[in-house]
């Protein structure tokens, strides 16, 4: 195992990442906001992905590459590898991550420190609360896109949150 | 009487959740990246970063509290002390030394020779007069305001520019006294 930090550390990059582009830069430009997010996830993808395939020979089809994706990849960013993974054997791969490590950041439940939620209806709280998952999401999505890339695979990476705490993350390959 | 604080941050470096650095520093690089492109002027890709620092320094200072156990420092001197020994320890997993106290004691440098932000990375000539780091004197700004310590923290050796370690030089403002009666939930 090479060098380590705090998981706080990103964690706190992250929050104030997505807090920074959101919120002070374009707080009524989401998709602007979104892009430059997803921008960076991108680059960190493209690199990582380069870094973890150093010693690998080339994968010979897509799934090959994305079933990489799915265990190496995932195991070094988070510990564990994609839960399942289907296709529909047109360019089209849905990854699920049943436990998503970085939505547990994101507090959907209502807050528990009452302070916040008292002049906040829980409605409000929620709605907001999964504008900014969204938001995170782009992060993932780019890191992704930014690592299949590097493998030759152009393509399109969206999330899905509706079976939290699961997220799905839907690749689509551009042919 | 408090317990008396850890000497050093090891054991609880030891039991965090750990990630890959390589995760946490090519993301610090790629924000600095993008913030170069939407930003386009150093200067101000300088003072964001503080920004960003000072607002994580701000969250961050309740997990250092919860977690390092360290009672009340006597004052701004073995605050230092314990940000170097404990706090870079238990976050990014290397220690940092205090040197340079003037004679009041209220401005000291916080030296950093292994420094993971910067592993990989390498400036290009266009990037003159950027501080990459400077999320760094955010955090720590950030979190001594939340203690009580208004401090100004500024770069004295970087070595991204060729220098032989990063210098933290650490200046205590004003120390706000605390107000009484503390809030019910203090």
């Amino acid at each position: 195992m090479g060098r380590e930090v705090s998981e706080s550390c990103v964690d706190s990059l992250l929050t104030e990442l997505v807090s920074t582009y959101s919120t002070r830069f374009y707080a009524n430009k989401p998709d602007l906001a979104a892009h430059s997010i997803e921008a960076i996830g991108y680059q960190v993808g493209l690199q990582l992905s380069e870094r973890y395939t150093m010693d690998r020979p080339r994968f010979s089809d897509h799934l090959e590459a994305i079933k990489f994706i799915c265990k190496d990849f995932w195991s070094e960013l988070f510990k564990k590898q994609i839960d399942n993974l289907k296709t529909n054997h047109r360019g089209t791969f849905v990854l699920q991550d049943s436990r998503f490590r970085w939505l547990s950041r994101v507090s959907i439940d209502p807050p528990e420190n009452g302070d916040v939620s008292q002049d906040n209806p829980a409605g409000v709280a929620e709605n907001k609360a999964s504008l900014v998952t969204k938001m995170h999401l782009n992060f993932p999505c780019g890191i992704i896109r930014g690592a299949l890339s590097n493998l030759g695979i152009p393509c399109a990476v969206s999330a899905d949150i509706s079976n939290l705490p699961a997220c799905s993350f839907v690749v689509r390959i551009k042919v | 009487m408090a317990p008396a604080g850890p000497r050093s941050g090891d054991a609880i470096f030891a039991s965090v959740e750990r990630v890959n650095a390589e995760l946490f520093t090519l993301t610090y690089g790629a924000i600095v990246r993008q913030l170069l492109t939407d930003l386009e002027e150093v200067e101000e890709v300088n003072k964001q970063l503080d920004q960003m620092g000072y607002n994580i320094g701000v969250r961050l200072v309740d997990e250092f509290l919860a977690k390092s156990n360290v009672s009340r420092c006597v004052d701004f001197k073995e605050t230092a002390e314990v940000i170097a020994k404990v706090g870079f320890k238990m976050f990014l997993g290397v220690t940092a030394s205090v040197t340079n106290w003037d004679a009041e004691g209220t401005c000291c440098s916080i030296v950093l020779e292994d420094n993971p932000l910067v592993d990989f990375v390498e400036l290009p000539d266009t990037c003159q007069g950027l501080y990459y780091c400077n999320v760094l004197s955010g955090v720590i700004r950030g979190a001594l305001e939340m203690v009580s310590m208004k401090t100004e923290v500024t770069w004295a050796r970087d070595m991204l520019r060729g220098d032989d370690a990063f210098e933290l030089q650490v200046k205590l403002l004003k120390q706000v006294p605390e107000e009484y009666p503390y809030k019910d939930d203090e």
